[in-house]
């Protein structure tokens, strides 16, 4: 069973801190759900409310419906999955596993039964007499997850599970906690500040800066449209390039910047519409931008290769814009045809106007 | 040639001398050596070797040390089970008695340490912030500034017939009249569970502070209430703090003489008290010491099958 997750005006303060300002997230059953965030954007703050750790200064948590005010979080139909993961040392890993279950009174053959169940659903059968220690990083993490189904929550609360474990390791658990969320298809509300674990596993990603939701889609809009500057900048790499609208068109504005006249499209959200006069903010990706030699495109300009770097799959190339001395960053494919630029000046490099999105100024992400 | 382990084990035990000397300079590495050998041996294992040497020989005056007729006999160990040869019972019932009830009494005492003692060290470590618990922990520590024997007629006053206690009570009609708290042991019980308190309190303290605050979450998370959070995580991670409180309450308190000397009732004795009779009233130091030595070999025999019960290590206990 799944149930779906909606926070209400919500508004946390911490004395003159806020760390929620009135959050409305509408989370359905079933999803992954992630909120992504530089940290302490609020993000375990959120996660908090709704396992009923914390109760918001204002504002409800309702779950499947339910108002969620005064229920703690025992009596509450979710599961945590700690950042460190807070296994139990002194119990063996059946009985971390089988923990909700013994406090329910279940006897201990019907306990041990479940946890051969669940052990090997995680994929690491007979383990169960094992201690915690005894197991590697991944290991842990596989066992917490299964402590937490076990108590077969209808919504899965995961704050950052993966943080402690090596990038193989990581990128192995993103696949698997996929798959294991849709298995047991529940909703999960995953937190994380990496981007690349947001972006891989979630149905819908909601972007927080500040205690602020800044924008909910799923992952190719957040990353193709970002709503704001902050979104933009946060959110995979970006070139910037800051500016004033001269003249908007439906869907495409014209900026001048210090590198010359852009034109790029507009966001498709209501609330970053520009007008002519606006001091604006236009993101191109590094894959965007490219060497024009002969090809006529939107936009172009003239710049020096700086430095470069070869990546197997993936050329970096760290680009000075001949104009005004600025810095940007291409990055394109190495199909097998392209030799190095090290070294080369005032090369022609552009992009599109439909690949460089136009935003009005706003907070951005710290470097 | 000497094996191979044990040659090892003389290579690591110099080697562990010279790290001790690299680490801390030659000069506060000798004074370390010395100081604590000292204190060991003068004040710790001489003093016991005398007096277990004592209780092995007659009862003579100084005199006649190292005399004949300060034969080696294990009569005072005898006395104290059998009694008087000249006695009609088959027992020494009157120190047999008093010596169990001394060491249930202990336990007593040590139960209603921890029982106290628990709350209060969670609270300290995982509830209280900032001032409120400073002041705490300094309304702990505070009460024992004022001596011991102090303290102790201090709550004789407060257990009095004409104590606060008891005029509390009545006033409010609980009781008709007052009750002899000194009589029936409760003086002494509360006076001793006092005394001993802040030794219960901080290795609890210490052990809970050391939990992971997350652990508690994720019990009360997973659906467990209050009381199977502190019985399945808290309590077993505490394990080795509530030992060494336990072990430290138990020995005192079996040990403590100013105590049941002031509060004890008038028909209520403490074995220490027939120990200090021994030496002080009856000349005896040979008995004196047997019983001293049976206390003491007593205490840490128990000690050491509670701590197997409790699979507790001592080396979890020194954390």
């Amino acid at each position: 069973m799944s149930a779906d997750v909606k926070l209400e005006s919500v508004w946390i303060r911490f004395g003159d801190f806020i760390a929620a300002r009135d959050v409305n997230l509408h989370i359905k059953g079933g999803e992954f759900f992630t909120i992504l965030g530089p940290s302490g954007c609020g993000k375990t703050t959120l996660l908090r409310a709704v396992s009923g750790f914390l109760t918001p200064s204002e504002g409800s948590v309702l779950i499947g419906g339910e108002n969620m005010a005064g229920i703690g979080p025992n009596r509450r139909p979710t599961a945590l999955i700690f950042q460190n993961l807070a296994l139990f040392p002194l119990m063996t890993i059946w009985e971390n596993i089988t923990f909700s279950l013994e406090v329910k009174g279940v006897r201990k053959a019907q306990r041990k039964k479940r946890a051969d169940e669940l052990l090997e659903l995680i994929a690491l059968p007979g383990q169960g007499e094992k201690m915690v220690s005894e197991l590697s990083g991944g290991q842990k993490q596989r066992v917490a997850i299964a402590r937490a189904l076990c108590a077969q929550p209808e919504v899965l609360l995961l704050d950052e599970p993966l943080s402690a474990l090596d990038l193989k390791l990581r990128q192995h658990m993103r696949t698997e906690l996929r798959s294991i969320q849709q298995r047991v298809g529940i909703t999960f509300i995953y937190i994380t500040h990496d981007q690349g674990e947001a972006l891989t596993m979630s149905d819908q990603v909601a972007v927080m800066r500040e205690g602020i939701i800044e924008q909910v889609s799923d992952g190719t809009t957040i990353y193709d449209e970002p709503d704001t500057a902050f979104v933009a900048s946060f959110v995979g790499e970006n070139n910037r390039f800051a500016g004033k609208v001269t003249n908007v068109t439906d869907s495409f504005a014209q900026v001048s910047t210090p590198e010359g006249l852009i034109r790029a499209r507009c966001s498709k959200s209501p609330e970053s519409k520009v007008k002519t006069g606006d001091d604006v903010y236009v993101f191109v990706r590094p894959e965007s931008l490219r060497f024009v030699s002969g090809r006529l495109v939107d936009n172009q300009m003239k710049a020096s290769v700086y430095h470069e770097e070869f990546e197997g799959n993936m050329w970096q190339v760290f680009l000075d814009i001949s104009s005004t001395r600025k810095r940007v960053k291409m990055s394109y494919v190495n199909d097998g045809s392209i030799r190095s630029h090290s070294g080369e000046k005032d090369l022609p490099v552009g992009f599109s106007s439909e690949a460089a999105i136009v935003l009005p100024q706003g907070p951005l992400a710290a470097e | 040639m000497l094996p191979n382990s044990i040659l090892d084990l003389a290579m690591s035990f110099s080697n562990y001398w010279r790290a001790f000397f690299q680490k801390n300079g030659a000069t506060l590495a000798l004074f370390l050596i010395i100081a604590v050998g000292t204190w060991l041996f003068m004040m710790i294992i001489l003093p016991q070797l005398f007096m277990l040497d004592f209780s092995i020989r007659a009862n003579v005056p100084p005199p006649k040390f190292g005399t004949e007729e300060h034969y080696y006999t294990l009569e005072h160990y005898k006395y104290m089970i059998f009694g008087s040869a000249l006695s009609t019972d088959s027992f020494n019932i009157i120190d047999v008695t008093v010596f169990f009830r001394t060491i249930g009494a202990a336990i007593f005492v040590t139960l209603i340490d921890v029982a106290l003692c628990y709350p209060i060290a969670y609270y300290l470590a995982h509830s209280a912030t900032g001032g409120w618990s400073r002041l705490m922990v300094l309304s702990l520590i505070v009460p024992f500034w004022i001596n011991e024997i102090l303290r102790a007629f201090a709550f004789k006053i407060i257990f009095g017939s004409t104590g606060v206690i008891n005029n509390f009570l009545v006033s409010i009609g609980i009781l008709d009249q007052p009750y002899d708290f000194i009589r029936n042991d409760i003086a002494l019980w509360a006076g001793l569970s006092y005394a001993f308190i802040l030794l219960m309190i901080f290795p609890i303290y210490n052990a809970i502070e050391s939990l992971d605050k997350n652990q508690i979450e994720a019990a009360r998370d997973l659906g467990a209430p209050w009381w199977k959070i502190h019985w399945r995580v808290v309590v077993p991670h505490a394990k080795p703090g509530i030992s060494s409180g336990c072990t430290m309450v138990f020995m005192l308190t079996a040990g403590a003489l100013a105590a049941p000397q002031i509060l004890g009732g008038p028909s209520s004795l403490w074995f220490t008290q027939i120990i200090y009779q021994g030496f002080n009233q009856a000349g005896n130091w040979a008995r004196g010491s047997a019983y001293a030595i049976i206390l003491l070999v007593s205490c840490i025999v128990l000690v050491l099958v509670m701590m197997k019960i409790a699979k507790v290590k001592f080396g979890e206990m020194m954390k």
